[in-house]
């Protein structure tokens, strides 16, 4: 069975130790060297970034976060041992691992490391598709006559020479397509290789719940549930049409997923698909008054990101958390897409005043998807708000003199709650 | 209970009942029709809780009784059955099934008991008064393409029906916008429709009602209370809830000074409109429309995909004038003219544009310009 040491990159035959510098970290797999979908998933990126950049911390453990409302954005793998988890509260982080050492995120260094290894990257495949400054899918489809080496080669060399000249290790997932090779990549972490072959997938998705697809979170397991969907075989029973009818565009390619088909390209300029800014409240609150300041900034800061950008969407989205941690999300599409601060805020007011909840909550956030080019944006008025057609001339009035005389030249009273 | 119907007669009650059901249920008992046999009649009955649909048929009676099964397969047995059979339907208590047969068919249907379906409470009407098929049929027809489908706004998802001031004294008016077009179709006051609230029809009473205007020209009872609206023909009752909302002033909508007049024959305006829409691939399309004396250009610019241009022979006497419009409202407003030529009413390139028949206002629509 083709197999590939992961630490001098020699391929063998058979055999559980490389035959040439007898290490363990072997990979075997019958379909090792003819896929070429990968996924590489950076081991707790942000905690190795800091870790590497001050030795004190290696065997502390280290939660990058923001403060005591924060939540965890990444936790080293010594933290994880201690059951602290991505996106976590801070205080119940702390509650279980009270010795943590915590570090404020350096966004501008994880920046400039992920161009490093996207560099590193690059010299594999053009076609990359970065998902976060950490993961990226790459597709070496067709390069093994220009490296002289087969895709599973150049993702092992590529984990090891991040290893040697980053300091930094990532787990791949090899396989024939997107939502598998993502799969693979988290089977085993850190310093993962994990492969799926074609032949495997039936089998290897069978038992599976489908909470694995990315995608399908608590509100979509609990959709599948009452249809007797838990795992791939249950979905395997479904007709297409019947999953359509079911559960709409999710439903076709929930049908495919079951049998491990995924046709989506990895594709270099994945666009933007949503816009979304969201607060985490310094304590909770029920005032109305606060949380509609809190609403036009953030519908503002959606604004000016779709601006600076040149788009503009179709559907506006409100997420609210309540103190208990219970999320509400709302949306709603508008009849014409919309990059104005005005139009976004008021659709999340409308939403707002709909959910019917007193509240308090602890954070609010407000989002824009569906998008599309600017030039088809805000073209017409609305007959039942005449004044519609003032406020977003004012809003580009605005726009232009903050360009001039910087972002606090002129404000709405509204933000200032 | 124990009954035999003629095959045309059942699929036309049951089918009308079977479209007020909801697909996607979560209650059973809405998937059922409520049938209820006594004397010489059968009434099937569905409903949406805010929708109810009562349909009556003649039927020979053996034994009287009522049951409820799946109104969407009875209807699609009826409808599979050939053309003239003798239907019999059979409520077998014993086994709680519903018999099916007609000549060697024969089916079996699970039955929910009567006891569970939910019938709308009656209620006092403030207003009852008749109506002419035709009358009623032109007030939708002509403003419910304009009902807005946004949730945000749910008091214009529907046509409000109300007692209006119009042309030639008190009016039956129906109007209905989604912020980008309007529609006021006024229709004589019936007989007895003067104390009538005004009410907001929700979109799917309007496309049930739609099914029992089909007949030709018979009279509709109509009742109306502040919260609900029914419409009656000899054998159908369709009773349903309104929108509980206030529909916002329209009145101040209708632009009353436009004097920028342009007059064109309304099909060969609409497939203009269509032929170079074509071009453009995005959801809103933008047509431009250049005025000047008795000249209209129509075109479209699609940076992506293309361009067109049309020019057509029109009446136009006031100053060139330049406006866009989406395309699809365009034509949805230009199909609604039947007898005359289309007469646009304009004022500048960002202001509300009006529309009518000919000098009819008895049918306005109003449309919101585009920046193109």
């Amino acid at each position: 069975m083709p197999s590939l040491c992961l630490d001098c990159l020699t391929d063998f035959d058979a055999g559980r130790r490389c035959p040439a510098c007898g290490s363990p970290r072997c990979i075997s797999h019958p379909e090792l060297f003819d896929l070429s979908i990968a996924h590489m998933d950076c081991d707790a990126f942000y905690a190795s970034v800091e870790k590497r950049d001050d030795p004190g911390l290696e065997d502390k453990p280290v939660i990058i976060g923001g403060g005591r409302r924060g939540v965890v954005s990444t936790a080293c793998y010594v933290a994880r041992i201690r059951g602290v988890r991505s996106a976590m509260p801070m205080f119940q982080a702390l509650k279980l691992c009270p010795d943590a050492v915590i570090v404020r995120p350096k966004m501008d260094k994880y920046v400039e490391v992920s161009r490093q290894i996207r560099t590193m990257m690059e010299e594999l495949t053009p076609s990359i598709e970065p998902l976060s400054l950490d993961e990226a899918f790459l597709d070496l489809t067709g390069t093994t006559r220009l490296h002289g080496a087969p895709p599973a080669v150049m993702l092992a060399r590529l984990t090891k020479r991040m290893q040697n000249e980053l300091g930094l290790t990532g787990s791949i997932g090899l396989s024939h397509n997107k939502f598998l090779a993502k799969v693979a990549s988290d089977l085993e972490k850190p310093r993962g290789f994990s492969v799926i072959g074609a032949a495997e997938t039936q089998d290897f998705l069978h038992d599976k719940p489908v909470s694995l697809i990315w995608g399908v979170g608590l509100a979509s397991q609990n959709a599948l549930e009452k249809s007797g969907i838990r795992t791939f075989a249950d979905l395997l029973r479904w007709e297409q049409a019947d999953l359509v009818a079911r559960f709409g565009s999710m439903g076709e390619r929930l049908w495919h997923l079951a049998r491990g088909q995924d046709h989506r390209r990895v594709s270099r300029n994945a666009p933007v698909k949503s816009i979304s800014n969201e607060t985490t409240f310094g304590e909770d609150t029920a005032n109305p008054e606060i949380l509609d300041g809190h609403l036009w900034r953030m519908a503002e800061k959606v604004a000016d990101r779709a601006k600076a950008k040149d788009i503009a969407g179709r559907v506006v989205t409100l997420k609210l958390k309540r103190a208990n941690f219970a999320l509400l999300t709302r949306r709603v599409s508008l009849r014409e897409p919309t990059q104005l601060a005005d139009a976004i805020y008021r659709t999340a007011r409308s939403l707002f005043d709909q959910v019917g909840d007193q509240g308090p909550y602890r954070l609010l956030g407000c989002g824009l998807s569906d998008l599309v080019k600017a030039e088809g944006a805000d073209l017409s008025g609305d007959l039942l708000d005449p004044q519609a057609g003032q406020r977003s001339a004012a809003e580009r009035a605005t726009d232009k003199i903050r360009a001039r005389f910087g972002s606090d030249a002129i404000v709405k009273g509204r933000a200032l709650r | 209970m124990k009954i035999s119907v003629e095959r045309g007669v059942l699929l036309k009650a049951v089918a009308q009942a079977q479209s007020v059901v909801e697909r996607r249920n979560t209650i059973p008992i809405l998937a059922n029709v409520l049938i209820e046999a006594d004397g010489s009649d059968v009434t099937f009955r569905a409903t949406d809780l805010d929708i109810e649909v009562v349909d009556r048929a003649p039927a020979q009676v053996e034994r009287a009784g009522a049951t409820t099964v799946s109104a969407t397969t009875l209807h699609e047995i009826v409808r599979k059955l050939p053309d003239g059979a003798l239907v019999n339907l059979t409520a077998d208590n014993a086994t709680g099934r519903l018999t099916v047969e007609a000549g060697r068919s024969n089916f079996s249907l699970a039955t929910l008991p009567k006891e569970d379906f939910p019938v709308m409470a009656s209620s006092e009407y403030a207003s009852n008064f008749a109506a002419s098929a035709p009358v009623l049929r032109r007030l939708f027809d002509k403003s419910k393409f304009a009902i807005s489908t946004e949730e945000t706004r749910y008091y214009l998802n529907g046509v409000y029906m109300h007692i209006a001031d119009g042309d030639s004294g008190k009016a039956l008016r129906c109007v209905a916008t989604d912020g980008h077009r309007l529609a006021r179709i006024d229709a004589d006051l019936p007989e007895g429709a003067t104390e009538m609230p005004g009410v907001i029809v929700p979109r799917k009473t309007v496309g049930e009602l739609r099914k029992l205007l089909d007949d030709d020209d018979m009279e509709i009872a109509v009742s109306v209370s502040e919260t609900k609206v029914r419409f009656a023909t000899k054998d159908i009752t369709l009773t349903s809830k309104v929108i509980d909302g206030t529909f916002p002033d329209y009145t101040r909508v209708i632009p009353t000074g436009n004097t920028r007049k342009l007059e064109v024959d309304a099909s060969d305006f609409a497939r203009a409109v269509d032929r170079v829409a074509t071009v453009s691939s995005e959801r809103s399309r933008a047509v431009k429309m250049q005025l000047d004396e008795d000249r209209l250009v129509l075109s479209v610019n699609a940076p992506d995909s293309g361009a067109a241009e049309e020019e057509l022979a029109v009446a136009y006497g006031d100053d060139r004038l330049e406006i866009g419009f989406n395309a699809k409202y365009l034509l949805e407003i230009a199909s609604q003219v039947d007898r005359e030529n289309a007469v646009f009413m304009f004022n500048s390139s960002g202001d509300p544009t009006l529309m009518r028949e000919g000098n009819d206002q008895s049918a306005v629509y109003v449309v919101m310009p585009m920046r193109v």
